[in-house]
């Protein structure tokens, strides 16, 4: 991104645009990726509640793919997930491997 | 008529706090604000005091928030919501607003038990019509985990190391929650993302009640607390169950325990997975151990007698 000079910036340099965060992808931060088990989802959507970084999608109630642009890979979404019969949902895989 | 508390039905709710913020992996902030949000029904203004929540989350051009937002310095968060807030009430009588605006404020520990407490106390004092909300991860974490008045007993940060002069933190947490309700404030709570049904009900019981309400919600910290990068909902559950961060709404001096855990775990359930408090394991120290367990069970004894004698 160009930046800006003075004369370019809102007066306060206010932001005019609510949620403009959402141009900003921080998925480059992780090291380990969160990988959906569709069979062993039971749709609890503790996942969607749990992530600090909005990077669960769904849609109309039911949870999709993550949102990897955003995702830091902290994990707390693979330990919150109770699974199905003591299989995990959702498991953290190294990047890169 | 107001979205049932159900995951499903709120998931379809627009977010008003986005993905792109720049608050650490795993940090407990983005998810209380995000249930905070989810959970309001009505047209909402934040002040933020200065933390990690408001450095991070809005930078240069980049802002998470999809509501009106307004930065302010470290220690009047509250002030300026009290005037945002009076000039609200101003437009209404002039006729000029006749929407039903909501206001929360937005602080770390650092900014509202130390810094901001002046500020805080005062707008509480004065009854304005306004929520506010501090996430507490019991310590200036942003700075670089200098102790603050909200750090537990034995906790090891920058400014009180653990070391061959003193085992961390000498002296209890301050109870905020109580100190707010002694100011005869409708309703002072505290609440845990863990336990997100019962947060997103103190937010919507705190909005429908008219004039200054304080909600204090636990925060876990990885950086600060030296703990995993996935366990700040496991840990603020512990902390919960262990009655170190009970549950409970002081409602117009009533006070209610709104969560008991079935079985009160041991406070070392909840020490033991943070390196904070790992120094507390080492020979010489047991007594603090101790000291920090009979600190939890006072405070929880009094919590529960304040519930029976209704007062």
């Amino acid at each position: 991104m160009k930046q800006k000079g003075w004369k370019d910036l809102p007066p306060g340099s206010v932001i005019l645009e609510g949620g403009s965060a959402a141009r900003f992808k921080t998925g480059s931060w992780r090291a380990f990726r969160p990988v959906w088990i569709e069979e062993n989802c039971i749709q609890c959507l503790f996942c969607w509640i749990y992530c600090p970084d909005m990077a669960v999608k769904v849609k109309d109630g039911k949870r999709t793919e993550f949102d990897y642009d955003f995702c830091k890979g902290c994990g707390i979404c693979a330990l919150e997930c109770p699974g199905k019969k003591g299989k995990k949902a959702i498991e953290m895989v190294e990047e890169g491997k | 008529m107001a979205t049932p508390l159900t995951l499903k039905e709120l998931s379809k709710k627009e977010e008003l706090f986005t993905h792109g913020h720049r608050m650490c992996a795993g940090c407990g902030a983005p998810t209380i604000v995000k249930m905070v949000l989810l959970a309001t029904e009505y047209p909402v203004v934040a002040a933020n005091a200065t933390g990690c929540l408001e450095v991070s989350t809005c930078i240069s051009e980049y802002t998470a928030w999809k509501i009106p937002w307004i930065h302010t310095a470290f220690e009047n968060a509250a002030a300026t919501l009290s005037g945002v807030e009076t000039m609200y009430r101003s437009l209404k009588k002039q006729g000029k607003i006749d929407k039903d605006v909501k206001f929360i404020a937005f602080g770390g520990d650092g900014g509202t038990y130390d810094i901001g407490f002046q500020s805080l106390s005062g707008a509480m004092e004065r009854g304005h019509d306004m929520i506010y909300i501090c996430y507490d991860n019991g310590a200036y974490m942003n700075t670089g985990i200098q102790r603050s008045s909200a750090t537990p007993m034995g906790a090891d940060t920058t400014t009180c190391p653990a070391g061959s002069c003193v085992p961390g933190k000498l002296r209890p947490r301050k109870n905020l929650t109580k100190i707010m309700a002694e100011h005869n404030i409708p309703y002072a709570a505290q609440a845990s993302p863990s336990h997100w049904m019962d947060l997103m009900k103190k937010v919507r019981k705190a909005h429908e009640l008219p004039g200054a309400k304080f909600l204090n919600v636990i925060s876990p910290c990885n950086r600060g607390w030296r703990s995993k990068t996935n366990d700040a909902i496991t840990l603020s559950r512990l902390a919960v169950n262990t009655c170190y961060w009970p549950l409970y709404e002081i409602e117009e001096g009533i006070t209610k325990v709104t969560y008991t855990p079935k079985e009160k775990l041991p406070l070392l359930d909840f020490i033991k997975p943070q390196g904070r408090f790992k120094h507390l394991f080492e020979p010489g120290n047991e007594w603090l151990l101790k000291a920090m367990q009979e600190e939890v069970d006072r405070e929880w004894a009094k919590l529960q007698a304040a519930e029976k004698c209704g007062c």
